[in-house]
């Protein structure tokens, strides 16, 4: 791991008008490596990746470091926010349905992101657009771009959601969830397009997901996470040998292809993992 | 919720009312409309106490008064009293109010209910009356009603009962439809209870809370509708103290005698105001995001 | 942009049910028209006529036939365009129509431009400021114009504006000396009176038609903030509003870029709608601003009992919302990529 990326120690969450923090002291860093955030669903995973683009509203967020290569995150005004957001750090939304504007172009969408961040003209933009559909495999990238988001499928317009997020050629990408709304025999193939271009331009990578299995496939470390909290931090290759029961229980929740007939194990939760610090 | 606090001493029809209630009070805005109706309705049962002169009694030597001076707000072109008529002016709201819901309520709740029920050709034949009922502005249409019948109060009430029960007989059927397959109905018509018996027993007072809940929100238009006929002339007929009817005839005065037509407009201001107050807080009230958001 | 095909079948439909709802509209206009107990022989042989006359009169109306065949004379004339003369002016009640409607069209228009500005613009800033300060003051100042008696407000407005401040025209569509200055070409005094170049005339016209305008507009911005409100927060609450921020488009860029321009068709929509109500809003203005327009000219004949008139008034009232919202639907096809 040669460089830092991303720092965050000690962050924690409090949605307005909520008693208590959805997320309660994570502290994380990550260099230019695929880092995959588990757990289950309310745990804080989409939380944490949204606050690292300080993009949520009315809640307030806390650290002792929130640092972003040279930049510390919680002192930038919202006007240096905007030039971090999109150019140095994109996400990707869960549900190409309802994460692109559906009267807009598709290609219109994308090439806003590029016009946001470089002084250039329509063209250039388009241009620019048009190489991104391509890089994500997208066969007529030219047609594509005139689309409307309902006349594409799902697996095609998450990987637009891609090529938008990717564009700008941020340092961090953030995927919450990436797959998770599309059907299971493109997720793989999308799943190989975002690798493939993540690792070919040495971005840094946040994949939020419930899915261990994909997670251990595509990332290089893993961030267990329960209630808000981050209860263990390990290598994806030694996943197996997990030290917390809430991650051994997760894994033993897991089918495995070729794995016993034994019904799964049910999720045990102890209520002192609420408490105990890493 | 705070009907929490003693479940048993209250009926469970009670509740839900109480809620609501508690809620709109709990809003400054609403809270005000709730205000303005009780003080509506304490105005017009206790006119004869409040008022300080008779709304009919003229006296010509006494004209045009500006407000002071024993007339708290002024005299009309004839001598009388201007608060004094406005106070017996609540009760001629009132009424328009209370027979218009009277109306409207039953015929609405009884068109939607059995379109909804019955469905088919009925429904078909109804849905497309309330359409064309539905295409005019409601004062338009009312204006028809009233030329046809002739100028009165009463044909003036007629007129906007007919023309405002179509969108309580949508909300109806659109209720009706969904009660329509509940597994108790289902079982009542399996004991070979007639659809009129169902429709009366069960569909109509499950709809009965909304037509309600409907008929306040359309207060307001019901009023200004009314003010509007009075102010042209078809609506209550002079001498009555109706404040639409006392705009228009100090309409002529307005120049020189502001107080003639100001105090009756404050008046149907403030009480159709009040309506739509209430209304946009029951809109609140009644949504169950907001329920819990406060 | 490719061209808008509208679905054939599904506008084949909507003509047919137009059909429907147009028939039940004459039907309507015919029987408030013939049933009610106002006599229309009275209001045409006056009430000390022979009985002679009376009887006259009533066979050469067709009041001695069934209702029926009466109703389908009537379906006759209505097609063939003809809606009967007025008692008053002796002209077929259409022409007369026809000739008062611009004034009212002049007004409406104006309102409305008034209404949508001020409504739209009152609905995004209380969506974008949700159960925040301007959302409270917007949704109290959208609740008043919804409740204000127009015909109330109209004098008061007249009283302080006009006879007090001096800032405005009083009734009328111009000052007195101006009336009869310039042609009457297309009905429109604003255009008139600058195809005449006579700007004086322009000037006073305006200044007479502001305040009604604005009244009228104020009181339809009403509907046209709720509506609007609400479209925008429904916008507002999706995820591609998240994605634009997450491209880092600026809260304000993303609202107006995105949200806004989401809401665009169902603005028209609405302000069309919105647009049909203010008729109704004209009639009681038209009263107090001494308006020579539709309104007035209903009024005018409610007072003497002229149903030819009358319900000839209400039949294109109706026709117009039909229009208004078949028009808005037509938007919708057309400016909806969803529904191409
Ligand atoms: N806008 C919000 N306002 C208040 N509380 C919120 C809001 N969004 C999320 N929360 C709360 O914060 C906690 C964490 O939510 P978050 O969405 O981060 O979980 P998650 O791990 O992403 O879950 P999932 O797997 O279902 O996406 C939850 O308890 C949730 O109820
Ligand atoms: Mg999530």
């Amino acid at each position: 791991m040669e460089k830092t990326i991303l720092d965050v120690r000690n962050l924690r969450i409090r949605y307005g008008g909520s008693p208590v923090e959805a997320v309660r002291g994570v502290s994380f860093t990550l260099g230019r490596e695929r880092l995959g955030i588990v757990g289950e669903s309310g745990s804080g995973k989409s939380t944490v990746g949204r606050a690292m683009l300080r993009l949520l509203p009315g809640a307030t967020i806390t650290a002792d470091m929130l640092r972003f290569e040279e930049t510390d995150l919680l002192a930038l005004s919202e006007k240096e926010m905007l030039k971090v957001r999109g150019r140095r750090m994109s996400m990707i939304l869960q549900d190409p349905k309802f994460s692109l504007n559906p009267i807009r172009r598709v290609g219109d969408q994308v090439a806003e992101t590029y016009l946001r961040h470089f002084q250039c003209s329509r063209r250039e933009a388009h241009d620019k657009a048009v190489a991104m559909l391509e890089a994500v495999k997208i066969r007529d990238p030219e047609r594509v771009f005139r689309q409307y988001p309902h006349e594409i499928s799902g697996g095609m317009g998450q990987r637009v959601m891609i090529a938008m997020m990717l564009l700008a050629d941020p340092d961090l990408v953030i995927a919450d969830e990436p797959t998770s709304a599309l059907d299971v025999t493109v997720r793989l193939q999308v799943l190989n397009i975002l690798d493939g271009l993540v690792r070919d331009r040495g971005i840094g990578l946040i994949m939020i997901s419930h899915d261990l299995n994909l997670v251990r496939n595509f990332c290089d470390r893993v961030l267990i996470m329960y209630a808000g909290k981050v209860v263990e931090t390990l290598k994806a290759s030694d996943l197996d040998h997990a030290q917390h029961p809430y991650t051994q229980g997760l894994l033993a929740a897991q089918p495995r292809i070729g794995g016993t007939r034994q019904p799964l194990a049910v999720l045990d939760r102890k209520p002192e993992w609420l408490e105990e610090s890493l | 919720m705070t009907a929490d606090t003693h479940p048993r001493s209250m009926p469970g029809w009670l509740i839900a009312p109480k809620n609501i209630l508690v809620f709109l009070l709990r809003s400054p805005t609403s809270a005000f409309g709730l205000a303005v109706l009780a003080l509506l309705i304490l105005t017009a049962i206790f006119a004869p106490l409040l008022a300080t002169h008779d709304p009919y009694v003229q006296a010509l030597g006494n004209v045009l008064k500006p407000p002071g001076d024993g007339h708290l707000f002024g005299t009309d072109e004839l001598g009388r009293d201007i608060f004094s008529r406005l106070v017996y002016g609540a009760r001629i709201t009132l009424t328009i109010i209370f027979l218009v819901s009277i109306v409207v309520g039953p015929i609405g709740l009884v068109i939607g209910t059995s379109a909804g029920y019955l469905g088919g050709k009925f429904d078909t034949v109804m849905m497309r009356i309330t359409d064309i009922f539905l295409s005019f502005p409601s004062l338009i249409l009312s204006l028809a009603f009233v030329a046809a019948l002739g100028p009165s109060l009463n044909n003036a009430i007629i007129a906007i009962a007919l023309t405002s029960w179509p969108p309580i007989a949508r909300l109806a059927r659109a209720e009706a439809m969904t009660f329509r397959n509940a597994d108790y109905i289902a079982a009542a018509r399996l004991q070979g209870a007639s659809a009129t018996r169902i429709i009366v027993k069960s569909i109509m007072p499950m709809c009965l809370p909304s037509v309600l809940i409907r008929l306040t929100l359309n207060m307001a238009t019901v009023i200004l509708t009314a003010a509007g006929l009075g102010f042209l002339g078809l609506g209550a007929q002079p001498p009555m103290p109706e404040w639409g009817a006392m705009i228009a005839t100090g309409r002529r005065y307005m120049l020189d005698s502001w107080w003639l037509v100001t105090f009756p407009g404050v008046s149907i201001l403030s009480v159709s105001l009040a309506f739509n107050l209430l209304g946009d807080g029951l809109r609140d009230a009644l949504d169950p995001k907001q329920m819990n958001r406060r | 942009m490719s061209l808008p095909r509208l679905r054939l079948a599904g506008a084949a439909g909507q003509l047919g049910s137009i059909a429907v709802t147009l028939l039940g509209l004459l039907m309507l206009t015919f029987f408030i028209g013939r049933l009610m107990p106002a006599d229309p022989v009275r209001a045409i042989v006056g009430e000390d006529a022979t009985r002679e006359t009376y009887e006259q009169v009533y066979t050469s109306l067709g009041l001695d036939r069934p209702l029926y065949e009466q109703f389908v004379y009537y379906l006759g004339d209505v097609l063939t365009g003809d809606f009967g003369t007025s008692i008053r002016t002796g002209q077929p009640v259409i022409e007369d129509i026809l000739h008062v409607m611009p004034a009212t069209i002049e007004l409406a228009t104006f309102a409305i431009f008034i209404g949508a500005t001020l409504g739209v613009s009152m609905g995004v800033l209380a969506a974008v400021n949700k159960d925040r300060w301007p959302d409270h003051v917007v949704r109290v100042l959208s609740l008043f114009g919804h409740s204000m008696p127009i015909f109330w407000t109209g004098m008061i407005a007249l009283i302080v504006f006009y006879a007090h401040l001096g800032l405005v025209g009083g009734s009328g569509r111009m000052d007195q000396f101006y009336i009869g200055l310039v042609d009457d070409r297309t009905g429109f005094l604003l255009v008139d009176s600058l195809l005449a170049g006579e700007m004086d005339v322009f000037w006073s016209a305006l200044n007479h038609l502001i305040l009604p305008a604005a009244l009228l507009g104020y009181s339809s911005s009403a509907y046209i903030t709720r509506m609007t409100r609400s479209f925008m927060l429904d916008q507002l609450g999706q995820e591609y509003v998240t994605t634009a921020r997450v491209k880092g488009l600026s809260r304000h860029q993303t609202i107006w870029l995105h949200a806004f321009g989401n809401i665009r068709v169902q603005l028209v929509t609405i302000i069309a709608l919105a647009y049909g109500s203010l008729l109704e809003g004209a009639v009681l203005i038209e009263t107090v601003f001494a308006w020579p327009g539709f309104g007035q000219y209903l009024t005018s004949n409610l007072i003497i009992g002229d149903m030819n008139a009358v319900m000839t008034c209400v039949l294109i009232v109706g026709v117009i919302f039909i229009g208004l919202n078949l028009l808005s639907d037509i938007l919708y096809r057309i400016f909806d990529p969803r529904t191409r």
